[in-house]
């Protein structure tokens, strides 16, 4: 790792950090829980790496770690999208009449 | 295309994935825009990937590593559906847990596994050739962040899904063995740390084995760290873990050298970092304390409390359905009492029936009302309680004052006055609900047990506190038909 790119790394890293305060503190209180599930949902980019791992495997032991990295934020991306989704989809301003689902 | 054009299209790409996840999450600043960015946010991320098997396709990779890539993508994505698919809102902090610790684990193995190729290119002499302090530090921060991220989540839900007690489990010598492996994590880091720097020429299997090791006390002390915090503490918990999940991706960035993940990873940490910070400061206790664990053991005053402290009030049903039907201003204070009851549907029928009658209705929701941030405003919205109805404590502390009637369900430790006054109280400065101010109070409660921080809570012996014993479905099953029969 030469040190220009790990200072363009840094600088990258520390301004990501920054904007991601700035945008997340105007996030208000109701949308708290739809927000993590969200950016959990972010946070399965480690796919783009886990896919990189599964192009360079070359051996059994390699292979396996990769598949299992490919498993785990495939389920992190699909599932936490979907959910967020879901959730938000129950934000309403004022309920559609007759559209309740059953009590459980 | 040759492979170097290629790959500035796939940097493009990732860039255009990074700043959809950014904008993204700019419009969950409100309900009503927040579907939307949730949507742009999946578009970036589809961009993101997209573009990755593009790369991949161009270098031509074997049969076997499509098996990897595609196999791990349809077994990963379609169990993820089908938890997110099925999942019940009340157990969205078990689901959130687990995806934190997928995220985690992920980060963790694409350290490890860049750790073993390039060691692979060592020479035989045991120099690092293509490893440096710089590339092994980020690896085992990596590490050691991730799989502290996996084992802690998958404790964190597992207790949260009730297969482990909610209730802090103390091990015999926990702390002591919860030390031990941080210490044997931390030493074996710096020594690869310094071998990757060229300080130290070590044999590389040696390394491996001190990865290894790094990587096991960090599994290790996940479990330690969060088998001992109790159930009421899991918001700061899950909020933590996901501000580290956050971390370890950024940490996998540096290690890959890929700016989105670098980005992704930083605007999680920052998000996790804000949520941990809210949460704690609604329970007015500091992140050491909460990951020291024990809450309100063994305080001596406790006892004199209810001895000096008035006499309870019980209410009928009919006579809290008279007070809340003849309000003109009315404040629901849920707890989680309410989602455990599974009384949400039930308050909202009721809230309907207040409406009804010209009444003004909104709830008040503490932050920790749940079992994460934000929780208790899911539950509500999936009753079909319309968002602006749901106040955060700020917004509705200042209306108590012209509250007729404050309904507190399933509410305990966030509704107690002694929070404000007595110093002596354990929950002593912790921000609460200010529900003793309403002109009246309607407590639905199944028991005078105490609330989670195990203190006696004086708005019962309030004269202004009508006590209505009765679990929270049932109670509120009576208390609709007592209003509807007014």
């Amino acid at each position: 790792m030469n040190v220009g790119t790990l200072i363009n790394d840094l600088t990258i890293f520390v301004l990501a950090i920054l904007l991601g305060f700035e945008v997340i503190s105007r996030v208000p209180a109701t949308l708290h829980t739809p927000l993590m599930s969200g950016t959990n949902s972010i946070h399965g980019i480690v796919l783009v790496g886990a896919i990189a791992l599964g192009a360079a495997a070359d051996n059994p032991l390699t292979g396996i770690v990769a598949f299992v990295a490919v498993v785990f934020a495939g389920a992190n991306v699909v599932g936490g999208y979907w959910v967020t989704d879901r959730m938000l989809q129950m934000f309403k301003r004022r309920p559609v009449p007759k559209a309740d689902k059953p009590a459980e | 295309m040759n492979t170097t054009d290629l790959g500035y299209l796939v940097q493009v790409a990732f860039l255009l994935g990074a700043s959809l996840f950014a904008i993204g999450l700019h419009q969950m600043n409100s309900p009503a825009s927040a579907r939307n960015g949730n949507r742009l946010s999946a578009i970036g991320m589809t961009i993101a990937v997209i573009a990755e098997l593009t790369f991949v396709a161009n270098s031509s990779p074997g049969i076997g590593n499509w098996l990897i890539i595609v196999g791990g993508l349809v077994v990963g994505g379609a169990a993820g559906l089908r938890l997110a698919r099925t999942v019940a809102m009340t157990a969205m902090p078990q689901l959130v847990s687990l995806f934190n610790a997928m995220g985690g684990g992920a980060a963790a193995l694409l350290a490890i596994d860049d750790f073993i190729r390039l060691g692979g290119q060592r020479t035989p002499e045991g120099a690092l050739s293509s490893l440096d302090g710089w590339l092994v530090f980020f690896i085992v921060v990596d590490v050691i962040v991730g799989s502290v991220t996996f084992t802690g989540s998958l404790i964190a839900s597992a207790k949260l899904m009730g297969r482990l007690k909610g209730q802090p489990i103390i091990l015999p010598g926990g702390r002591f063995l919860s030390a031990v492996a941080l210490i044997v994590s931390v030493s074996c880091s710096i020594v690869l740390v310094l071998a990757g720097a060229g300080l130290f020429n070590y044999d590389t299997q040696i390394l491996d084995v001190l990865l290894m090791a790094a990587m096991i006390g960090a599994l290790i002390f996940g479990v330690t760290m969060v088998l001992p915090i109790g159930g009421a503490d899991m918001p700061v918990v899950i909020s933590m873990l996901n501000a580290f999940t956050g971390s370890a991706v950024a940490m996998a960035g540096f290690v890959v050298g890929n700016v989105i993940l670098i980005v992704a990873g930083a605007l999680v940490g920052a998000s996790g970092a804000i949520l941990t910070k809210l949460m704690a400061g609604a329970m007015n206790r500091s992140i050491a304390n909460i990951l020291v664990g024990g809450f309100g053991v063994a305080e001596g005053s406790q006892a004199a409390m209810t001895s000096e402290g008035g006499t309870i009030r019980e209410v009928s049903v009919d006579d809290a359905a008279i007070q809340l039907a003849y309000a003109s201003k009315v404040v629901i204070v849920p707890g989680y009492g309410l989602a455990v009851a599974q009384a949400q549907h039930g308050v909202r029928e009721l809230a309907d029936l207040l409406e009804a009658r010209g009444i003004d209705v909104s709830y008040a929701i503490h932050p920790v009302a749940g079992r994460m941030p934000g929780h208790m405003n899911v539950l509500l919205a999936e009753a079909n309680v319309p968002y602006p109805q749901l106040k955060e404590m700020d917004e509705i502390n200042p209306e108590f004052e012209r509250t007729d009637v404050a309904l507190v369900i399933g509410a305990n430790d966030v509704t107690n006055p002694a929070a404000r006054t007595d110093r002596s109280s354990p929950i002593f400065g912790m921000p609460i609900l200010d529900v003793d101010k309403a002109r009246s109070i309607i407590v639905m409660k199944r028991s005078m047990g105490r609330g989670y921080a195990g203190v006696d809570n004086p708005l019962y012996v309030n004269p202004k506190t009508g006590m209505y014993f009765a679990d929270a479905k049932q109670g509120l099953a009576n208390l609709i038909a007592a209003v509807k029969a007014q």
